[in-house]
């Protein structure tokens, strides 16, 4: 770095300094945050900035996109239209909310049921062998099959979708906790706590379940991308969100017929679940070489 | 330094405090049952240091660990024997009653002070646990207890360090943490394992005197475990030096140093080394090696190692008798040299 450079790095305000830091260190969190954060944004503010998604205007079917006055709240052509003539930017944006309320649910979920299920059978042995039988059985049941009974003996819908993706996560999760607290359980301030007379609960709670936070988030942000993408598969095979909602499998779904004449029904739900996807890994990755001592390289 | 003052030395007419009878504790592993600690029985009084001397596996830590009642349950289990805690038995006590003892009444000190504090928790909030958790103290009455306790260990800044995680203290002031957050509910009995082994020898001799001077200030009695007879000859009022998972030799300090009684304890003594036994001199060592416990021991289990031993001690077991006024040996040719 040259003297200049360096003056002017020194020169930048302080929190402005540490953060500049901070990214070039960890430049895949901080690509991932903006680009999730980006998304998130746009799924928030969709009602507000687009037209209704289900709009239909048989009038203006399969117009190919068009950027020109890309920020004239009237356009509807932006991203081009479907075959019912509906605005795939609005879709598109809306179909980010399912998505992601999906990838987020799923991974609250899983995250905090396999944690307490976890932690139980870390730390009490005798539980161990049963509970681990039991998330054997579970993790061998494939989320897309699970789904597809699920929707096949009720009515299906958004609930239903989260919990048929949670259940096959939820072992994941389990085994993850269960490695860490019987990691933890052996080293010497849990024997310190016991010998000053905590409970096993108190323990858990003090003393156990703070180190399984760092690679509990690292595995909660990859089941939240793979949340998403069963989601679309689910979708698109016709097991997931109903199909008059836009989501992005739906949308790939529905559009496979045209793909010849309109690739951009495809392209653009198609983009947008690879991006979403991608903050979401590139994020969970800068998170494990940063809370990962032993991966960590510049710490 | 001798920090042992002659007004301590306790009468031994004093209803102990702790009594430890015929304890026995066994491993049951893949390849056996281990007999760690097989048939010991010793008292402690009140107020009292009482030493605990051997080499590594003789079944020192596994008696401290027994007396708790904190062996991992899927190893370790007590066999056998009686362990009274002022008049109560504690082998048979409830966990959530034994849990009342632990911290409280009956305090422990570990080997590694590196890692028995946790390290994503402040000094203050360990410290301030066994407080909460015996004397149903709140939060902030705790950290003020915990503050004071630090500041008892000598330990500069207390109020502001309260705050402070463990690496940020060195290994004599996380052993001085330690001996507070043990100290912290005035316990009775206080069972220090190894305190000073992972540490500085410079560091050693401060920790321990500060272990005897609060000892002193609290009224409590003190269980040393040690493998260092320099350590019990400078702290400790009785010793008691095990041998494989049993009591050889039990004394007070004076008089096992004056005149050890058993082969074993004569061993560890001449393996001593000091300065000014000329240059040429080879330290004294005791040849052969510990027994393997999983084995059943028939007779005397230093036979195999003593240079004394007659076909009786490889026959039969020599039992603990008192071969002088306080003076317990097993051996059946106590006081003999080779």
């Amino acid at each position: 770095m040259s003297e200049a450079a360096i003056a002017a790095e020194e020169a930048r305000p302080g929190r402005l300094k540490a953060f500049g830091t901070f990214a070039r260190r960890n430049p895949t969190i901080v690509i991932g945050a903006v680009l999730l954060a980006f998304m998130v944004t746009l799924a928030l503010l969709a009602p507000l900035i687009t037209n209704p998604p289900m709009q239909a205007s048989p009038a203006d079917r399969l117009k190919p996109p068009d950027f020109s006055n890309f920020f004239d709240p009237e356009k509807r052509d932006r991203f081009g239209t479907d075959n019912l003539g509906r605005d795939i930017f609005a879709r598109t944006l809306h179909g980010a909310r399912v998505s992601l309320m999906v990838g987020l649910s799923v991974a609250i979920l899983a995250t905090v049921i396999g944690l307490a299920i976890g932690l139980v059978a870390g730390y009490y042995r005798r539980v161990d062998a049963v509970v681990m039988r039991l998330m054997d059985g579970l993790m061998s049941i494939p989320s897309i099959l699970l789904a597809i009974a699920l929707v096949a003996l009720t009515r299906g819908g958004l609930l239903l979708l989260i919990i048929a993706i949670t259940i096959p996560e939820v072992p994941r999760v389990v085994r993850l906790v269960r490695a860490v607290v019987l990691a933890v359980r052996e080293r010497p301030f849990v024997d310190a706590a016991i010998s000053v007379g905590s409970r096993s609960r108190k323990i858990i709670i003090r003393h156990v379940l703070p180190m399984t936070v760092a690679p509990l988030i690292v595995q909660a942000t990859y089941i939240c991308a793979s949340a998403i993408l069963i989601e679309a598969g689910l979708s698109f095979l016709g097991a997931g969100v109903p199909p008059e909602i836009a989501t992005w499998g739906n949308m790939i779904a529905q559009s496979r017929l045209f793909f010849a004449r309109a690739p951009w029904l495809i392209f653009f739900p198609g983009a947008a679940l690879a991006l979403v996807v991608l903050a979401v890994n590139l994020l969970g990755d800068g998170l494990r070489d940063r809370l990962d001592p032993r991966l960590a390289r510049r710490m | 330094m001798n920090l042992v003052e002659p007004e301590m030395q306790v009468a031994t007419a004093v209803k102990p405090i702790l009594e430890v009878e015929d304890l026995r504790t066994h491993f049951f592993t893949r390849d056996g049952v281990t007999r760690a600690v097989d048939g010991v029985s010793f008292t402690v009084a009140p107020g009292e240091t009482l030493g605990i001397v051997g080499e590594s596996g003789c079944g020192k830590s596994v008696t401290a660990l027994s007396i708790l009642r904190l062996l991992p349950a899927r190893l370790g289990r007590i066999v056998g024997g009686s362990v009274r805690f002022e008049g109560q038995e504690l082998l048979s006590l409830p966990e959530g009653r034994m849990r009342d003892i632990r911290g409280n009444r009956v305090a422990m000190i570990f080997q590694e002070p590196m890692t028995s504090l946790n390290p994503v928790l402040t000094i203050g909030d360990q410290i301030a646990e066994a407080v909460m958790i015996h004397q149903g103290a709140s939060r902030s009455d705790a950290l003020r207890r915990a503050a004071e306790m630090l500041r008892l260990v000598r330990i500069p800044d207390a109020e502001k360090r309260v705050g402070d995680y463990p690496h940020q203290f060195s290994g004599g002031m996380r052993q001085r943490v330690m001996i507070a957050m043990a100290l912290s509910c005035s316990p009775r009995l206080l069972i220090a394992d190894e305190p000073t082994t992972a540490l500085d020898v410079t560091v050693q001799a401060q920790i321990l005197k500060l272990m005897l001077e609060l000892k002193q200030a609290t009224g409590s009695a003190v269980m040393l475990i040690t493998h260092d007879l320099g350590v019990i000859a400078e702290t400790c009022q009785r010793v008691i030096v095990m041998y494989a998972g049993r009591v050889v030799e039990q004394a007070e300090v004076l008089e096992l140093f004056d005149a050890p009684l058993h082969p074993y304890t004569r061993g560890l003594m001449a393996s001593i080394p000091r300065i000014g036994l000329g240059r040429r001199k080879r330290l004294a060592e005791i040849p052969g090696i510990v027994p393997d416990l999983r084995k059943p021991i028939v007779g005397c289990a230093f036979a195999p190692r003593c240079p004394i031993a007659s076909a009786r001690c490889r026959a039969e077991p020599p039992p603990l008798a008192e071969h002088r006024p306080g003076h317990l040996a097993a051996c059946w040719h106590a006081g003999e040299m080779p």
